[in-house]
């Protein structure tokens, strides 16, 4: 968006070339500023993960390393690389499981109108809300009872069942702008539900499967609390490998910090990679109120 | 759109298929050739104590195989959540670690760990293991436990060569935490942060030496059976002293663990520290020699009484293999067990016949207080108190670091013992 | 999303209705399963909870009884409960605050296009990404209390940039150590509000300004009588979704603070504390209560969405 476009009626009241100099001048000085102060912790991990032993204490925390080593990271990939593996395998399903049970939720929830439809969704709503402290203590034997094997198999079940109030809002909000008419369109051609589902909305919904699976990814990614409760360190996500890298009680600072920037990397690839889409897709109408 | 649904299908079926497998490795077997000891030593000093019993283990139980169930993190606090967990669920691990005494208490109310007292006397550990850490172990009227070593809690670490800088003589002696009190100030008054210490948990277990120092052991006992009120003027004026003491302390301690405290005494940057002998390892891991680079003594005003806390390991209820824990435990008790793994860890061993010959000096020294003195429970480390007296302690201390309140702490400490002593 | 729909079907007037009378069948059956799972894992769990809250179980053993709401009161007259409240309500605000005015402000700096803009908004962004126990780490250091001599984190970098007197006792001061704990959680989440503030900016048609603009309006009226209200549906999302994360709060005290540090108590925490030491009954009660307030924030939000379901 340029001034350019601007009608020559707006421009005279458009003030002069000079303030306009000065506040482009600031507005980067501010983004700029700003980018520093985001990236100061990020400069503090990078560059302690690189320190020897002796050198990467807190006292040392601004300054270069002496020698730049890489024996932090091996350390950290010898605690958090079998956990890596098994986060994948955990995240991986559960969002993709997720949001298709989200888009199809979602559809059911912005096409159709039947008894108790609202309340329904609003029900579901108000899960995703929930301070899952709430319900730890009876989640806890219930998954027991259950029978669900400790550590992968429960948190991929967990992340399922719990992320399924945002993915159906997501959806649904993304759904609801879609016209009615097509749906009806494709029943009138005689298809049933699952049919027009695969066939008119399914195509359309990749933006939204984007944000979805960013998020889900993400959230389960990093999550803690469940990871804390249902799985060890042993059979446990990469949040609980880290966490009992960086706290012992011998504290191995580099490693640690090279192990938070291991356990970050698949998910700011991510963010990177589609971070485009995630805004894009916020704008097609999914998180908007 | 077919093709569309039915890729999506496939690719949905082989991520699960991808996920159940790279579970499916991990499943625990639990076969009865199979002994999982669950702890929390995941590294350091401990994880090398326990590769020593290992090794021991495998020798004395060929055809039986150690699983390592240890679970690190907030010194054992994630490792007690984890436990309890499969300890409810009904899964226990073969054998656990627990801190020997009263921090037993709660397994036992819950039914969750066997009475050992008829191992005891079958294995002949009765005469094994000296009369007053027999004493200290029996819990409702029956032993729940087999120790594996001994630490000492009321230990005074120092840096002769920071003393000297603040013109203090490195070997003087101080019989009460007044006169103690008095040199610490002058160092103070040179820069130097006299006591180095760290996060609640450690400020529990200065505590603990302050009462043991200005009560004395009779009247420290009494406070965990009643005898000796709270409330009253001793326990008042001990807490004078701590908080002394706290104020002579680093600032940024809320943030640091003991082995940064005790890095402080070994950098020089701090002139002393209270913490329990497990500091030795951290001493000689950077090669210092005792003596000359550092030094170790009761702390003021408890010489004569040893502190004691013990590791020990239990025998869980409906365990998944009986006869292993029992092998576990008997390679625990036995000499060479004790000898190796003390060794390592940089404890001592709780059985009267180890032999000790080659342990390290600070140890001997250990080993001739163990046998000389009068024998006290640890606080901070579960020997004297349930866990939840010492979790509401341990709120009471956290809280006076904040907003050093002295009153509210010894209303703190009645409320905890009110709440929790035993019946 | 609007290019795949055929031209003949776009109409000037939109009807965004749904398809109602018979044929229910299918959906109700497709959205069952969902209902179901969440029927026994959120309310299901809710009440299994409200219900050990009203026991009298303190121990690992099994329940003593059944207790009321002694619980409760218990908690409301605790003073460490009150402190822990009233530090989760600090959190929440600065929390608040923090990043609907960092993410406004960086969504307004970047919404007309700039130079490096994917660039800035990919730094802003990036944060998100991090889980707070792998920032925790860093946070621990930046955040660390000693000052002078041995300072240390952003302490030492103030005093290095000779701004030595914003160095603080950070998270360890007894009456606002907690908003030290909101600066990572700002640093991690204000880029997402500048995200959703931007896709807002960018929702506003150019028409509408230059129509103000045409008007006569000045920049400040074109601000708070186009685009202010145009954003306030994002804004109330932010504040919906950063106020309920705020309410949760508790991995990145983990992973900074500790569980037992005193300043920065949050029911969160204490419940955890609970929860460990067995005494299940406080631990749910707890729980019952973050719930309460959590619910406080949300049922109004969910019940004009309901409304506006029905409108439908």
């Amino acid at each position: 968006m340029t001034t350019d476009a601007i009608p020559a009626a707006v421009a005279t009241r458009i003030p002069g070339e000079r303030s306009r100099g000065i506040w482009r001048a600031v507005k980067y000085i501010l983004l700029i500023g700003f980018a520093l102060v985001v990236l100061l912790p990020a400069y503090v991990l990078f560059v302690t993960s690189f320190k020897g032993l002796g050198d990467a204490t807190p006292a040392n925390a601004w300054k270069l390393p002496e020698s730049w080593e890489t024996a932090g990271w091996s350390r950290a990939w010898e605690q958090l690389g079998p956990a890596l593996g098994r986060t994948f395998a955990m995240v991986i399903p559960a969002s993709i499981i997720s949001s298709v049970l989200g888009s199809m939720n979602g559809f059911v929830l912005s096409k159709w109108r039947f008894p108790g439809a609202d309340v329904v969704f609003t029900l579901i709503l108000f899960g995703m809300f929930i301070p899952y402290q709430a319900v730890m203590v009876p989640l806890v034997q219930l998954m027991g009872n259950l029978g669900v094997p400790n550590g992968i198999p429960s948190l991929i079940v967990l992340h399922v069942v719990y992320g399924l109030p945002i993915t159906t809002l997501i959806f649904r909000n993304y759904y609801a702008a879609v016209p009615v008419e097509l749906v009806e369109a494709a029943r009138v051609d005689g298809a049933g539900m699952l049919r027009t589902y695969a066939s008119i909305i399914l195509p359309i919904s990749a933006p939204a499967f984007v944000v979805v699976l960013m998020w889900q990814f993400t959230s389960a990614w990093n999550d803690y609390l469940f990871a804390l409760f249902f799985s060890t360190s042993r059979n446990g996500p990469v949040t609980i490998a880290l966490n009992f890298l960086a706290s012992g009680q011998l504290q191995d600072y580099s490693a640690s910090m090279a192990g938070a920037l291991i356990a970050s990397v698949p998910t700011l690839i991510i963010y990177i990679l589609l971070g485009r889409y995630f805004v894009g897709g916020l704008m097609a109408g999914s998180v908007k109120g | 759109m077919n093709a569309t649904r039915k890729a999506l299908a496939a690719g949905l079926a082989a991520l699960s298929l991808l996920a159940v497998s790279a579970c499916g490795s991990d499943s625990e077997s639990g076969s009865t050739d199979e002994v999982e000891v669950f702890t929390w030593w995941a590294e350091g000093s401990e994880k090398a104590g326990l590769d020593a019993l290992v090794t021991v283990f495998d020798e004395q139980n060929p055809d039986l195989k150690f699983v390592n169930g240890a679970v690190a993190g907030g010194a054992g606090s994630d490792a007690k959540n984890v436990l309890q967990s499969r300890l409810q669920n009904g899964e226990p691990p073969a054998t656990f670690q627990a801190h020997a005494g009263a921090e037993l208490t709660d397994y036992i109310n819950a039914g969750q760990i066997e009475d050992l007292t008829d191992l005891y006397e079958e294995k002949g550990w009765n005469e094994h293991f000296p009369e007053g850490l027999l004493e200290r172990l029996k819990q409702d009227g029956g032993i729940y436990s087999v120790p594996s070593n001994i630490h000492r809690a009321n230990v005074l670490w120092a840096n002769p060569a920071v003393l000297k800088k603040a013109g203090i003589e490195a070997d003087t002696t101080y019989d009460s935490l007044d006169a103690w009190i008095a040199d610490l100030k002058k160092i103070k008054a040179k820069g130097i942060i006299p006591l180095s210490i760290a996060t609640d948990w450690t400020q529990v277990h200065l505590l603990e030496t302050v009462l043991l120092a200005d009560l004395g052991a009779e009247a420290y006992n009494g406070l965990w059976d009643g005898t000796t009120d709270w409330g009253g003027s001793e326990v008042e004026a001990a807490i004078e002293d701590y908080s002394t003491l706290l104020s002579l302390t680093n600032t940024d301690r809320q943030g640091l663990d003991w082995p940064d405290a005790t890095q402080l005494v070994i950098d020089g940057d701090a002139a002393y520290n209270i913490m329990g002998d497990w500091a030795e390892a951290a001493f000689q891991e950077q090669k210092k020699t005792l003596g000359t680079d550092y030094t170790a003594v009761p702390v003021p005003g408890t010489d004569g009484v040893f502190d004691f806390l013990a590791d020990s390991f239990t025998m869980p209820v409906d365990g998944p293999n009986p006869e292993g824990t029992e092998a576990w435990l008997e390679t625990i008790a036995s000499d060479e067990g004790q000898v190796a793994f003390n060794k390592a860890k940089g404890s001592i061993p709780a059985s009267t016949t180890a032999d000790t010959a080659d342990f390290g000096e600070y140890q001997q020294t250990a080993i001739k207080s163990w046998g000389e003195d009068e024998i006290v429970s640890s606080l901070a480390h579960g020997a004297a108190t349930s866990v939840n007296w010492l979790t509401d302690i341990t709120a009471a201390v956290a809280k006076f670091g904040s907003n050093n309140d002295a009153a509210e702490l010894q209303d703190g400490l009645v409320e905890a013992a009110e709440d929790n002593k035993p019946e | 999303m609007s290019s795949t729909v055929p031209s003949a079907v776009k109409r000037p007037r939109r009807p965004k209705g749904r398809i109602g009378g018979h044929g229910w069948v299918a959906p109700v059956l497709l959205i069952l399963p969902t209902v179901i799972v969440i029927g026994v894992f959120v309310y299901g769990l809710i009440g299994a909870n409200i219900n050990t809250s009203l026991q009298d179980r303190h121990t690992i053993g099994p329940s003593q009884g059944f207790a009321g709401l002694e619980n409760y009161r218990d908690l409301f007259t605790d003073d460490d409960f009150i402190y822990s409240l009233r530090n989760l309500l600090l959190y929440t605000a600065t929390f608040l605050v923090g990043t609907l005015c960092l993410g406004f402000l960086w969504a307004w700096l970047l919404e007309r296009k700039s130079r490096g803009e994917s660039l800035f908004r990919a730094i802003y962004l990036f944060p998100m990404a991090v889980s707070f126990v792998a920032s925790g780490v860093v946070w621990r250091w930046l955040l660390n209390n000693a000052e002078g001599d041995r300072a240390s984190g952003l302490n030492r970098l103030f005093e290095s940039l000779h701004l030595g007197f914003l160095a603080n006792p950070w998270w360890t001061d007894e009456r606002w150590g907690i908003l030290a704990i909101a600066v990572p959680a700002i640093w991690q989440l204000s880029g997402y509000v500048m995200a959703l503030f931007l896709a807002g900016f960018r929702g506003i048609p150019e028409e509408l300004r230059e129509a103000a603009r045409m008007d006569g309006a000045s920049e400040w009226q074109l601000y708070r009588h186009v685009i202010f209200p145009q954003l306030s549906p994002v804004a109330l999302s932010a504040i919906i979704i950063i106020g309920h994360m705020s309410l949760k709060v508790f991995d990145l005290i983990m992973a900074i603070a500790g569980q037992t540090n005193y300043t920065t108590q949050v029911p969160a925490t204490q419940m955890w504390i609970e929860f460990t030491r067995g005494d299940y009954a406080k631990s749910a009660a707890i729980g019952t209560v973050l719930l309460v307030i959590v619910a406080i924030l949300i049922v109004p939000y969910l019940v004009s969405t309901y409304r506006q379901e029905r409108r439908r």
